[in-house]
């Protein structure tokens, strides 16, 4: 009897292992504050405090969550498609860019017109970046992960070169950015929330990128070029073009990522725009394990923690990077609980024949 | 060649190349020993940054810089093992276990630094290398931290040790046909942890160099991305320890061209140049792979160049 309970379903794996793997994460964690001198009891209570116990706080995670969803999909797609590309950076701040510089140019103009061309070109130029990576693949055979994360480094050059050179707006003293794009053009907060669009938008890609790749013949052909490329060649599926579309895709939804932060957030492309969303987004998708409904639920989870990191600071003094102490100890056991998948239901059949 | 502005310029990054190749050079090598083996570390940048801060920690509170030299490679072994032990857990990925690494390594070293951020360490001395000439210039550039020379030394060892030492064999066979190990009785995952240890054992003396060097300090800002940035130089050294001392000194030379320029009045393009390794290393991949070749030297088991 104690066997047959034990015995988990895929789906129920998909939810023990890593809620299991993340209070894991919580009790390390809670013995590293203990080993300071703190309560971990406290700690506990201030995380949820800082990231879900108010709508303040709601509005802080929700906020953050945004382009973490949108990131992750960068990685999640072409995952899909066989593909490891670690480059949403790259094509996150260059999509913010050509959102700052569309923004600008059409300032003015009639809003919701401004922000769609805003989106279109955040979503091509991000797409057609991670594009690039998908065709060094394809047509060249350089490895997609090294090539996407050489393009994030040139990336971040070019934008810091655009930004502090020929793009700059000469009123932006301190701090170097382009051209405001007004405020008229910014995106607004959801109707009754006092978060921003983004997120509507994250939670709305991953449902139509998961209808896709989940529910749709072009989606179906993905998912072969990316359990067998050789056998979905030797079927006469478009390998080059299925690889090439999934990275547009997901560059696509790391160029929104950089849009929303541009249109919702700062207003203007500046360096706040690399605060590693890109790097986050790579944890998010493996955490969802690839799976784009999961990254909505994961993001919101980090975006609390990292919500949740001025509490800590205000109320016991600890250093601001302490939520990035137990970030880092969640991902690695997150990250390693992988391993366990399948297990779970093996060991208790052995009991069975024992 | 006459105008002193230019050979300024010149004189300004060959002191740069030597300066700031020194923790591209370590955590190059690392990631080398690590790459052998088959196995991709992308955590460096946490470990390089855990590096700077354990050395720069130990160097204040025990007043001697070389204590925090082994420190710092200390700190970054204990990460490297733990990366190494992480990825021999079945279906575990190691690209983004080294992503998770990265992450925590920079939140418990920026925790854990908080205390030093003002103090002030004992730096590492530096060798007078350019005493010969007259010229101040050439006598600043020409300081050059010892760890620079040990880097050079290790470099000219590792590439002996690759081709001639037992040592070497087994780690090249793990790396290049996990298979063929197992079947001569050698424990591939065993050798891959102690693999990913080593690179992290230089990658964090790398990171000692960034706090302890002249002008030495420990600050969240310290690294501008040279431990992910060492993954591209290895592929661009192809894997051999004796380019990664070229392709660090290039590396060096070319993030030092911006400020060199900048202090003759050429203010722009300085990200550009910045950004010229990346494209320099992304033009070869492109000249050398193609669809039906991998890169020349690359370890056979390496889940980057299959």
């Amino acid at each position: 009897m104690a066997a047959s309970r034990l015995r988990m379903s895929p789906g129920l794996e998909a939810l023990v292992i890593p809620t299991g793997a993340l209070a894991a994460a919580l009790v390390l964690f809670g013995v590293f504050v203990l080993l300071l001198g703190h309560s971990p009891i406290e700690v506990y209570r201030l995380i949820w405090e800082g990231g879900f116990a108010s709508s303040f706080a709601w509005q802080n995670t929700l906020s953050r969550a945004a382009p973490l969803i949108l990131a992750a999909l960068c990685v999640a797609l072409p995952a899909r498609a066989g593909l490891m590309v670690i480059g949403g950076e790259g094509a996150l701040v260059l999509g913010g860019l050509s959102a700052a510089v569309i923004g600008h140019a059409m300032a003015g103009l009639w809003p919701l017109g401004v922000q769609l061309a805003m989106a279109a070109g955040a979503v091509v130029m991000g797409g057609l970046w991670v594009m690039a990576a998908g065709a060094l693949r394809q047509y060249r055979g350089i490895n997609e992960t090294l090539s996407s994360l050489l393009l994030t480094y040139i990336a971040i050059a070019l934008f810091n070169h655009l930004v502090e050179g020929p793009l700059r707006d000469p009123a932006s003293l301190n701090k170097p950015s382009t051209a405001p794009i007004g405020e008229a053009s910014m995106i607004g907060t959801l109707p009754g929330m006092d978060v921003h669009w983004g997120l509507a938008f994250g939670v709305v890609c991953c449902l139509a990128l998961h209808l896709l790749v989940e529910r749709t013949p072009w989606g179906f052909a993905l998912r072969i070029v990316g359990g067998n490329a050789r056998a979905a060649r030797l079927a006469g599926l478009p390998v080059a073009r299925l690889m090439l579309a999934a990275c547009f895709l997901g560059g696509g939804a790391a160029g929104l990522a950089g849009m929303v932060e541009v249109a919702a957030v700062h207003g203007s492309a500046n360096a706040s725009l690399m605060a590693g969303y890109g790097y986050a987004g790579i944890l998010v998708a493996f955490i969802a394990r690839q799976n784009a409904l999961a990254i909505v639920p994961v993001s919101i989870l980090l975006g609390g923690l990292a919500a949740s990191g001025g509490m800590l600071q205000r109320r016991l003094d600890l250093p601001d990077a302490t939520v990035l102490v137990l970030q880092g100890m969640a991902f690695l056991l997150i990250l390693a609980s992988e391993t366990l998948y399948g297990r779970l239901r093996a060991r208790p059949r052995a009991e069975a024949t024992a | 060649m006459n105008d002193p502005g230019w050979m300024g310029v010149l004189i300004a990054v060959l002191g740069g190349a030597l300066r700031v190749s020194t923790p591209f050079l370590f955590v190059s090598l690392g990631e080398c020993i690590t790459e052998k083996s088959g196995r991709i570390n992308l955590g460096l940048e946490g470990i390089l940054v855990m590096g700077a801060m354990a050395g720069y920690g130990i160097a204040y509170l025990s007043g001697n810089p070389w204590l925090g030299v082994l420190a710092a490679g200390g700190a970054g072994l204990l990460l490297g093992l733990l990366h190494g032990v992480i990825c021999n857990l079945q279906r575990v990925n190691d690209i983004a276990v080294g992503i998770g690494l990265m992450l925590f390594g920079l939140g418990f070293a920026f925790f854990l630094g908080k205390p030093f951020v003002q103090p002030k360490a004992p730096n590492l001395p530096s060798l007078p290398l350019g005493a010969w000439s007259d010229s101040p210039q050439i006598q600043a550039a020409l300081q050059v931290s010892p760890l620079f020379l040990i880097g050079l030394a290790l470099a000219l060892l590792l590439a002996w040790a690759f081709r001639h030492t037992r040592w070497g064999l087994v780690l090249r066979i793990v790396g290049d046909s996990a298979d063929a190990a197992r079947a001569m009785g050698y424990r591939v995952d065993l050798v891959r942890t102690l693999a990913t240890g080593a690179g992290g054992f230089l990658a964090g003396v790398g990171g000692s160099f960034l706090s302890l060097h002249y002008p030495g300090s420990w600050s969240e800002g310290l690294s501008s991305g040279q431990g992910l940035m060492a993954v591209a130089l290895v592929i661009f050294a192809r894997w051999n320890p004796v380019h990664c001392f070229y392709a660090a000194l290039l590396f060096g030379g070319a993030s030092s061209l911006g400020p060199a320029l900048q202090s003759v009045g050429i203010t722009s393009g300085y990200y550009l140049f910045n950004a010229a390794p990346y494209v320099l290393t992304l033009a070869i991949m492109m000249t050398t792979c193609s669809p039906r070749r991998t890169l020349a030297g690359a370890p056979g088991e390496l889940s980057i160049v299959r």
